[in-house]
């Protein structure tokens, strides 16, 4: 079986995020990139099923500048077969990333897709969703634990106040959540590896997708900040502070 | 303007975040129409035919949607929201699950975890993990949005809007339920309850967060932990207070052990009143606790549970 794993470059979560002067998005000039953490779960939740002998090749896909195959190198060097780069120099929402995934799917015919079930830049959490309906898949949201086994999957997902498992037909889609797995650090001869591993470009507007969005971006702001309060000296205090000043106990 | 809400319940009745969703609605003006999808949620159509502001409730009750398949509740809301300007949920796990879904296959865009309505077409959201906060319009003609239940007060109630019942059942027989496991507490929700205390790597390890139980019950608390509390493995993982975890605006957040991760102050820094009880001075989290106290968390919350 083969698993496809679409992955996205990021700022990395180290990084301090600044807000442009301008309110125009975010500062990402000389700033450290990586590949995005619910991504690189998802490769490991592959290269893991390979390993059982569940699956038989891995390809990862990403879609961006030629930037992007730096985080593509990564996946395979992580333990991914192949590697596919949709080239485009537009920001793309949601939407526009799932149609032309869909279409991946249908050239690549995956027994399964798994992906970051959501990237730390835009924080949307829908291009799984996204994917899922547009090929007609099932889904597997928020995984933290993945089990194959007679062409289903078994995916018990994290919901507000616990766990849910569901049961899905192959083929489906499975987003990762943080506690799927630890994943590894990719070895050097590996890394060198990776440069010799198929690495395939292809343009986004090759697909036949819209790539444009209806929704704009207006402006980007800081968060308004909160103000540091007092220092109490004593517990008496607090608990004084909490019931004549603040009010809320 | 015509605005469908997916209700959030869990079959018997309706989840505060309901009446959120309500009240980030009459933001946008227009009738209001709320869904209760559900099997056997009759006692939750009844909840949300009481929500002021809302116009009608559509009932549909089926096994198909008693655990909300997304597979199933996408297929129905599809369906129902061609009719619609607006199709609203909760960014919850359930409403984040189905409703890029829906969106999808109503070819429009969804705007994730909305924190204000600007107007019927503009809308705020964080990203970044809070770190920056967009402001985005659409011209879609459906929006589709999830809202963010924190951001937004509760809807009064008081009212008895006329419920109808959809027979026409949508199951997409992809998807099938096989187990769900809920954590039991007597405590309240984290995202409904007036006070929140969470402990931090500060409690050293799962037994020494029972110091909070004691403070929880004085207050009627809610208890939640630290991304690193919980990778540390003191704690369940729905515990989590974060930009990965809960996020929470109670009245009264105490955090106790906890630094002050950025990833942790994303998911709580809303809260009206916030202590902080941290043995280290410099820890971050002073910077923005409207009380703090240089402490040992050991010996301040024995004294705490005492003296409330």
């Amino acid at each position: 079986m083969k698993i496809l794993v679409p992955v996205k470059r990021v700022i990395d979560y180290n990084v301090k995020v600044r807000v442009k002067a301008d309110q125009s998005g975010v500062d990402l000039a000389n700033v450290k990139m990586a590949l995005n953490p619910f991504c690189e779960i998802a490769v490991e939740e592959a290269v893991r099923l390979k390993e059982a002998g569940s699956a038989t090749e891995i390809v990862v896909v990403s879609i961006g500048s030629s930037a992007v195959q730096e985080q593509l190198r990564t996946a395979l060097a992580l333990g991914a077969d192949r590697a596919l780069h949709i080239e485009t120099d537009q920001n793309l929402d949601s939407l526009q990333v799932a149609k032309l995934l869909a279409k991946v799917v249908a050239d690549e015919q995956p027994g399964l897709v798994i992906l970051g079930k959501q990237a730390i830049d835009s924080d949307n959490n829908q291009t799984g969703q996204m994917l899922a309906a547009l090929t007609g898949m099932g889904q597997g949201t928020f995984a933290s634990k993945v089990q194959l086994a007679d062409g289903k999957v078994q995916v018990t997902r994290e919901i507000d106040g616990g766990l849910q498992t569901v049961e899905l037909p192959l083929p489906a889609v499975v987003s990762t959540d943080l506690r799927l797995n630890e994943p590894r650090y990719a070895s050097l001869p590996n890394i060198m590896k990776a440069k010799k591993k198929p690495l395939d470009v292809k343009a986004a507007d090759s697909f036949g997708v819209s790539l444009s969005s209806n929704v704009t971006l207006l402006k980007v702001v800081p968060p308004a900040t909160r103000q540091g309060g007092i220092k109490v000296e004593s517990v008496a205090e607090l608990v004084d502070k909490l019931k004549h000043e603040a009010k809320v106990i | 303007m015509a605005i469908l809400i997916i209700a959030e319940h869990n079959n018997q009745s309706l989840k505060s975040e309901t009446l959120k969703v309500v009240q980030a609605a009459t933001a946008i003006g227009g009738d209001i129409t709320v869904l209760v999808a559900g099997f056997n949620s009759a006692a939750a159509a009844t909840e949300a035919a009481a929500i002021a502001g809302v116009t009608k409730v559509l009932h549909a009750d089926n096994a198909a949607y008693e655990h909300q398949l997304a597979e199933n509740i996408a297929a129905l809301v599809t369906e129902l929201g061609k009719g619609y300007s607006h199709i609203l949920a909760a960014a919850t796990t359930t409403g984040k699950n189905f409703l890029p879904r829906v969106a999808a296959m109503l070819d429009v865009a969804q705007i994730s975890d909305v924190i204000a309505i600007e107007s019927a077409d503009t809308f705020v959201r964080p990203i970044y993990a809070g770190n920056a906060i967009a402001t985005v319009k659409s011209a879609d003609a459906i929006k589709v949005l999830t809202v963010r239940p924190a951001a937004f007060g509760e809807a009064k109630t008081g009212n008895n809007a006329p419920v109808e019942n959809l027979t026409a059942v949508h199951d997409a027989g992809i998807s099938r339920f096989v187990a769900q496991e809920l954590t039991k507490s007597e405590r309240p929700e984290l995202t409904a309850a007036r006070v929140v205390i969470s402990g931090g790597r500060g409690m050293q390890n799962g037994e020494n967060f029972a110091l909070l139980n004691g403070i929880a019950d004085k207050l009627g608390a809610a208890i939640g932990a630290s991304r690193a509390a919980v990778d540390a493995g003191f704690v369940p993982n729905d515990m989590q207070v974060g930009q990965t975890g809960k996020i929470v605006a109670p009245e009264l957040y105490i955090a106790v052990g906890i630094s002050g991760a950025i990833q942790h102050l994303a998911g709580m820094k809303d809260s009206k009143v916030i202590v902080a009880i941290n043995k280290d001075a410099e820890a971050p989290i002073f910077q923005i606790a409207d009380y703090g106290l240089v402490a040992d968390l050991f010996t301040v919350l024995p004294e705490l549970e005492q003296q409330l």
